[in-house]
């Protein structure tokens, strides 16, 4: 069953084409990994599904549950159960990490009819998290990404996928400009809300994070489109051949 | 995002804007020495105080109103200000206090009330030209302080007056100082003897509740040797069109090793986005310290139509410390031309400018600060940041940061920088599921924290939820 459909996305941002008629359908509770030359359209697409004031779609819907969600702002796809990483996230000083999230969680909790969280609470359940994160306490109190490294940065961004606890995860680049133990850690998060209901889709450049967290399936983005779709064996024909030879026949 | 969207959530309504109704007890509009006399007789002042009132009048008529302010406004008209209104009765205790003024006292949240003193607030209440009400002093009397309305003052402690008033703030210092020490009706006085320490914050709420009246109070501190005192002032004024005046003077004095901390919330009415009505704010604020002395000052300006204010310290004595803490928000139409002014003449004086210029819709903000490192001050050293945050595309932000030193060994670091509320940040906390308004809020507030990090608890609180008040509105 396909959790959030992507049907025939056109997108420009500025004058310019970048999505030209993307079709994408993403199955409930699997792993979709997206990979793709630079310039490709692959941040565009997951900024389309967001909602990101950049981007315009001239064309196409994208549909979660069967439902549009085009003419939704941004943070009702938010609070939807809609996820996004970001390539870079963004900093924001004098906002504690801490009070930022439990904002963020307790707006998502009051979407779904739940009681809020107290500070107590809340901050025992995210010290936990990010102590599973291998991050520093001080990171919890410390301004939003502020001077946060790009490892610290993203690690922070899937401490506050745990915490949200989204349905639908776009992971933009998770794995770029992470050591080898921050690798693990952020994979072993992922793998950690894998529970055959939750859907990801994991747009990256290497094989290696997709040795971890070990997709269902592999989709090509050429030139605003997808122009192919395969099983995890295409990652290591990728390797080997580079994007030259998938969808030029096709 | 959307131009429209933005000016709605910056434009919260002015939620003091009622207006009490109680009977007054006005003097036509119009200065002359007879008005100076009638409020020194209505004040039942000591010649002395009279006479100086009208060589400050004489001073005044000879000076012109300073325009080097990055401020444009329609030119004042001093005679048509009515320059005393006062409640008709002039009430001696809190059960003769009128009850509508009460009222409008807890709208404003200012704890009058027996059981609000209960939690520790000393509060001078001021409406229009006349003290209401001093709580609290039987407490502080006890401890040898006195708080009292500056009219009291001069009546009963003349020798404190005289030594002190116009000591750091001369009555020449500049136009609307002059026009303050002529014309002023009131304000507040304390004094706090040699190693004491306050018990309890002190506040006075000034509010212009008459059509067409100046107010013109004169605020003055005395921390005497290793004493200590916080002081708090907040501010607010009823919707109106007409502009109305406001030139305020306070007067610090820090002597050997006391400190003042000194907080201001100013509220007053902004008028509206088309400039029309509003206060015109133009106060005087200085303070000297003695050796090993402190003073800090710190403000979150949110209100008037113009604000000309430059809260100053003169770090006369050695090691001596002085602080300056800003928020200053203008929005709709507002004008805003504030900072401080550090004068360091003692050995080894530091003194720190952290200055928040928020701007919004069609705000003008202007930071002008001024430190000064005299000749024989070794060691001085200051720390200025000086930070602009713009909201929207039609507001500025000026800083004009100005540095004058004869010891060439001073160390002074300037910073300063001028953001937008980035779309990228807005657009990270509503992937998160923050609505817009909110997440507005929260890098507003993200930007002012170092700031009110320096108010006591419950003003910060006052101010945080003051700041979002004045920047809400619906999100379309
Ligand atoms: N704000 C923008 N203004 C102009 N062009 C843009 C903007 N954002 C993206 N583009 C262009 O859109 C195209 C697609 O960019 P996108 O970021 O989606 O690529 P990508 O596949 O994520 O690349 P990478 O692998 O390098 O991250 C690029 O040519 C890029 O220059
Ligand atoms: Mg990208």
């Amino acid at each position: 069953m396909s959790i959030l459909e992507i049907k025939n996305i056109k997108a420009t941002i500025g004058e310019k084409n970048i999505l030209k008629g993307l079709n994408l359908s993403l199955e409930k509770g699997k792993v979709h990994a997206i990979m793709g030359p630079n310039g490709a359209g692959k941040s565009t697409l997951s900024k389309t599904i967001v909602g990101h004031y950049d981007v315009e779609v001239t064309e196409g819907d994208i549909l979660l549950r069967g439902k549009s969600i085009l003419g939704m702002e941004p943070e009702e796809r938010a609070l939807e159960g809609i996820f996004l990483s970001f390539q870079h996230p963004v900093e924001i000083p004098g906002v504690s990490n801490a009070y930022f999230l439990r904002t963020a969680v307790n707006a998502k909790r009051v979407h779904e009819g739940k009681e809020e969280l107290n500070a107590a609470e809340f901050l025992r359940e995210m010290k936990q998290t990010a102590q599973e994160l291998g991050m520093k306490p001080e990171m919890i109190s410390r301004s939003l990404n502020e001077g946060f490294s790009g490892g610290e940065k993203k690690r922070n961004e899937i401490l506050q996928m745990q915490m949200l606890q989204p349905d639908v995860i776009l992971l933009d680049e998770i794995d770029s400009g992470l050591d080898i133990d921050a690798l693990r850690a952020v994979s072993e998060g992922i793998n950690a809300m894998k529970d055959g209901e939750r859907t990801f889709l994991v747009i990256t450049h290497y094989s290696r994070i997709l040795d971890y967290i070990e997709p269902d399936y592999i989709h090509v983005l050429k030139d605003g489109q997808i122009v192919h779709t395969g099983g995890p064996e295409l990652v290591a024909q990728l390797e080997d051949e580079g994007y030259e030879s998938i969808g030029a026949a096709g | 995002m959307a131009q429209e969207e933005l000016n709605q959530a910056v434009s919260g309504e002015y939620a003091l804007g009622f207006e009490i109704d109680i009977e007054q007890d006005t003097v036509p509009p119009g200065l002359d020495e007879g008005v100076i006399a009638f409020i020194s007789q209505k004040k039942d002042e000591p010649q002395w105080m009279l006479d100086l009132r009208l060589k400050a009048f004489a001073k005044w008529q000879q000076m012109e109103e300073p325009h080097w302010g990055h401020l444009d406004y329609t030119p004042i008209d001093y005679q048509s200000i009515s320059y005393f209104s006062a409640p008709k009765q002039a009430p001696e205790s809190l059960e003769e206090v009128d009850p509508k003024i009460l009222e409008a006292y807890s709208k404003l949240g200012i704890p009058l009330e027996e059981q609000k003193q209960l939690q520790g607030i000393a509060v001078d209440a001021v409406v229009d030209s006349v003290s209401v009400k001093t709580t609290f002093s039987k407490e502080l009397e006890a401890k040898g302080i006195i708080f009292c309305s500056i009219s009291e003052a001069i009546r009963d402690y003349p020798e404190l007056i005289q030594k002190y008033m116009f000591s750091v703030v001369p009555m020449t210092d500049n136009y609307f100082a002059a026009l303050n020490s002529a014309v002023f009706t009131d304000g507040t006085f304390v004094y706090i003897p040699p190693n004491t320490r306050c018990p309890m914050e002190l506040s006075t709420y000034f509010r212009i509740n008459a059509l067409n009246t100046g107010q013109f109070e004169r605020t003055l501190i005395v921390a005497d040797k290793g004493s200590y005192v916080s002081y708090n002032e907040g501010c607010s004024a009823p919707t109106r069109d007409d502009n109305q005046l406001h030139a305020a003077v306070v007067e610090l004095i820090a002597m050997d090793d006391a400190e003042i901390k000194y907080s201001t919330i100013q509220n007053w009415y902004p008028g509206d986005e088309n400039g029309k009505g509003g206060i015109y704010n133009f106060v005087t604020k200085r303070g000297i310290c003695e050796t090993n002395a402190k003073i800090s000052w710190t403000q979150v300006e949110t209100g008037s139509a113009i604000t000309w204010k430059y809260p100053s310290c003169i770090l006369k004595g050695d090691n001596s410390v002085g602080e300056f803490y800003s928020v200053a928000v203008t929005t709709l139409a507002q004008q805003a031309d504030t900072g401080t002014k550090m004068i360091h003449l003692g050995k080894n004086t530091t003194s720190t400018i952290i200055s928040k210029g928020i701007s919004a819709m069609k705000g003008q903000n202007t930071y002008r600060g001024l430190v000064k490192i005299g000749a024989h001050a070794e060691g001085a050293r200051n720390y200025s940041e000086c930070d602009s945050l713009l909201i929207g595309d039609q507001c500025e932000a000026h800083t004009f940061p100005y540095l004058e030193s004869k010891d060439p060994h001073g160390q002074v670091e300037h910073e300063a920088t001028t953001s937008k509320i980035s779309d990228e940040q807005l657009f990270y906390l509503r992937q998160r599921g923050i609505g817009e308004e909110d997440a507005v809020s929260m890098i507003v507030h993200g930007f002012c924290k170092d700031v009110f990090t320096q108010l006591p608890m419950e003003y910060a609180v006052e101010a945080k939820a003051l700041l979002e008040l004045t920047l809400e509105g619906s999100v379309g």
